[in-house]
């Protein structure tokens, strides 16, 4: 017992011995930063109707400016994130970002939260020349100032790619839909995926039997659900953003009514993955904390590090999703971008990320397309026992998870 | 075309919409018409209203109908103290939009400061249970809503056509000066009146926390319809801001139906357009 344990005894000394020398060496050659901050600015919705998606960016940002500064910051500098509060108004983000450039001198900036601030603050950021690089800008073909990068892999025309892989979910199903009902909010980045959905399903032969549009912040689905049991498509695909799917999902089960298959775009994850009328809603994604994207560096520790914050800010679904990583993405990039070009001159970074992409939690990333876009890597997520998973392309899903077709 | 279910579906569900519309409308119009204040406040207190049924029903797990009965009076409270300091600063009818907006403006805030500006929903075992009554179906919480407004319509213009109080607040409006001659207590009614409409304020809120999504920028959804409403179903009238809720609430709701769901705001403002220009008599 005593002699077997020895050399048990002895492996474990040396495994241990191993481990500190080369964890000093780690130390040692990787320095922690030290000087004068790197001090990036930028804005995101703290309060305004855009809050409730801007908090998760929020934590996931701090997350990212951590663990860069555990690494080697910005140039061997600590880096520094000032944070400002845009209240959901483009034109407040707009006038945010003048004073982050001209009174508060930042080093560089990154930008907000939603195509219609991420505009706003693009249009400074052209002014001063700076390099811009945003995570949740949802019309492509709208970035085109030569600077601005996208740190989420939509691809430079996701109205028509991603459309294909959600028909094409469909059509893998033992019973695929012959009829699309399709309901968008008139918010532009719905309006515009729900337009490239409608073209995409005529080309592939579906019968859209509705094709509805809503005002942004509309109050009464009653009327709406109405006309969509009165369509009885095989799939209702909504364009919805925050509660709007939680809304129509009620009004339509007060009709006795339940949509045999739905996808929503941008909804609030939590909310629709924690409702009764939630079960088996499909959206789009790019990445969820499941295999086989564990198996990406920095993944694990994010969305272990990400719950632990969330279930602290009391955010209501605290699992990371792509908005969290989306905002991790754009901090991977401005690191790479800024120790690449060994500069903080932005023109020097932009033409480093262009010339050589980024690796971030989405995988290689390249900027080379129009409007600095790469390839398109949007997945269809679905929800099953009152969590989102992704269920196409099969390769993304986690081993036993299937999409669930009624 | 529409089919005839899709129509009468629509028709229901904008009745019924509209009485809700009608029970928000309802304080504001007695405010502006009665009192001349045009009280935007009328909104926040709504949606504090709202907020206070959600946290009572989620953190007491107190039903809406009971959380209903401590409201009423802490509203009518509320808007005592609010008329109270109306007469200090000497608001008049213009001002008080202004002074009524930092007040709307403050409750906003301080909504967002106590429940975040996240999306709240209040979960009801009830909320989604509807009355199926031939082809069409009647979701039940709008209905008791939509009662709820005819009853309190119904009553305040009773309550305003048959007693003295009623009859000494018309007169009031009429002409305050010839009103106070005849020995009505004007000030004394302005206080009653206040509560009261903070009152409506807060019952309103009880069923928007039932049907609707709360967030504190939801305040300002509501000012467009619910101003077209007033206006429409005549300052000062409770069955006339009833059926007008409830004519805009159809009408946009037969407009999604048949046109788009994106045409439904033109529909109020159109009708108030229109009858602004035409100016009947009883408007």
């Amino acid at each position: 017992m005593t002699r077997t344990a020895q050399p048990w005894r002895r492996r474990h000394v040396l495994a241990g011995l191993a481990g500190a020398l080369s964890a000093g060496f780690a130390a040692t050659s990787r320095a922690a930063p030290s000087g004068k901050p790197v001090r990036v600015g930028s804005t995101l919705s703290l309060t305004g109707p855009l809050a409730p998606t801007a908090i998760i960016h929020k934590i996931s940002g701090e997350i990212a400016v951590e663990m860069i500064n555990k690494r080697n910051g910005f140039l061997g500098r600590p880096v520094e994130w000032l944070l400002l509060d845009d209240q959901s108004k483009p034109e407040v983000a707009r006038s945010l970002y003048e004073k982050l450039i001209t009174v508060d001198k930042v080093d560089l900036i990154t930008g907000p939260y939603a195509t219609a601030p991420i505009l706003a603050a693009m249009g400074v950021a052209q002014r001063y020349q700076k390099f811009y690089v945003q995570n949740s800008m949802g019309i492509p073909k709208h970035l085109t100032y030569e600077m601005a990068f996208p740190a989420t892999p939509f691809g430079s025309e996701p109205d028509k790619t991603f459309p294909k892989v959600l028909l094409d979910a469909m059509a893998s199903t033992a019973t695929p839909p012959k009829s699309i009902a399709i309901l968008t909010s008139k918010f532009p980045s719905a309006q515009f995926m729900a337009l490239g959905t409608r073209e995409v399903a005529k080309e592939r032969g579906l019968n859209v039997a509705l094709y509805l549009e809503y005002e942004f912040g509309t109050r009464d689905f009653g009327a709406m659900a109405a006309r969509v049991k009165d369509a009885n498509a095989d799939f209702l695909w909504v364009g919805s953003l925050g509660l709007d799917s939680n809304l129509l999902l009620e009004a339509l089960k007060k009709l006795d009514y339940a949509p045999k298959r739905h996808f929503h775009l941008y909804p609030a994850p939590g909310p629709l993955a924690l409702s009764p009328d939630g079960d088996l809603a499909l959206s789009s994604t790019f990445l969820e904390p499941a295999p086989p994207f564990l198996d990406r560096p920095d993944v694990p520790e994010l969305a272990k590090e990400y719950k632990e914050r969330a279930t602290k800010a009391n955010v209501p679904y605290t699992e990371l999703d792509a908005q969290g990583a989306g905002m991790y993405s754009q901090w991977q990039i401005l690191e790479q971008a800024v120790n690449g070009a060994k500069s903080l001159d932005d023109k020097a970074i932009a033409q480093w990320l262009k010339k050589n992409g980024a690796t971030t939690i989405y995988g290689k990333l390249r900027f080379d397309g129009p409007f600095n876009h790469g390839d398109p890597a949007q997945l269809v997520k679905q929800v099953q026992n009152k969590k989102w998973v992704v269920v196409w392309p099969t390769a993304f899903a986690p081993p036993g998870v299937k999409l669930i077709a009624p | 075309m529409p089919s005839f279910t899709l129509l009468g579906q629509s028709l229901v569900s904008g009745v019924l919409v509209g009485g809700l519309y009608g029970l928000v409308a309802l304080g504001l119009s007695l405010s502006w018409g009665l009192l001349r204040l045009v009280n935007l406040a009328h909104f926040a207190f709504a949606f504090l209203g709202a907020y206070l049924v959600y946290q009572m029903g989620t953190s007491w797990h107190l039903s809406p109908w009971w959380a209903v009965l401590l409201i009423v009076p802490l509203f009518f409270a509320l808007g005592v103290v609010q008329h109270a300091i109306f007469l200090y600063f000497r608001v008049v009818e213009l001002t008080s939009l202004l002074v009524t907006f930092g007040i709307s403006v403050i409750i906003e805030s301080a909504l967002q400061w106590i429940w975040t500006a996240d999306f709240r929903r209040f979960e009801t075992p009830y909320a989604s249970v509807s009355l199926k009554i031939g082809a069409m179906y009647v979701p039940v919480v709008e209905l008791i809503g939509c009662i709820a407004a005819a009853g309190l319509a119904w009553a305040t213009w009773a309550w305003l056509r048959w007693t003295y109080v009623g009859k000494a607040l018309r007169a009031t409006a009429e002409d305050p000066e010839i009103a106070v001659a005849f020995g009505v207590n004007q000030r004394f009614l302005s206080f009653l009146l206040s509560g009261v409409c903070a009152a409506y304020a807060g019952i309103a809120g009880a069923f928007i926390a039932l049907i609707s999504t709360l967030a504190p920028s939801q305040i300002w959804a509501w000012l467009g319809v619910v101003f077209a409403v007033v206006i429409i179903g005549r300052l000062g009238n409770p069955l006339g801001a009833l059926i007008a809720g409830m004519l805009i609430g159809a009408a946009e709701s037969v407009a999604m139906a048949t046109f788009s769901p994106a045409w439904a705001p033109v529909v109020s403002f159109s009708a108030l357009i229109v009858l602004l220009l035409w100016q009947p008599d009883w408007l």
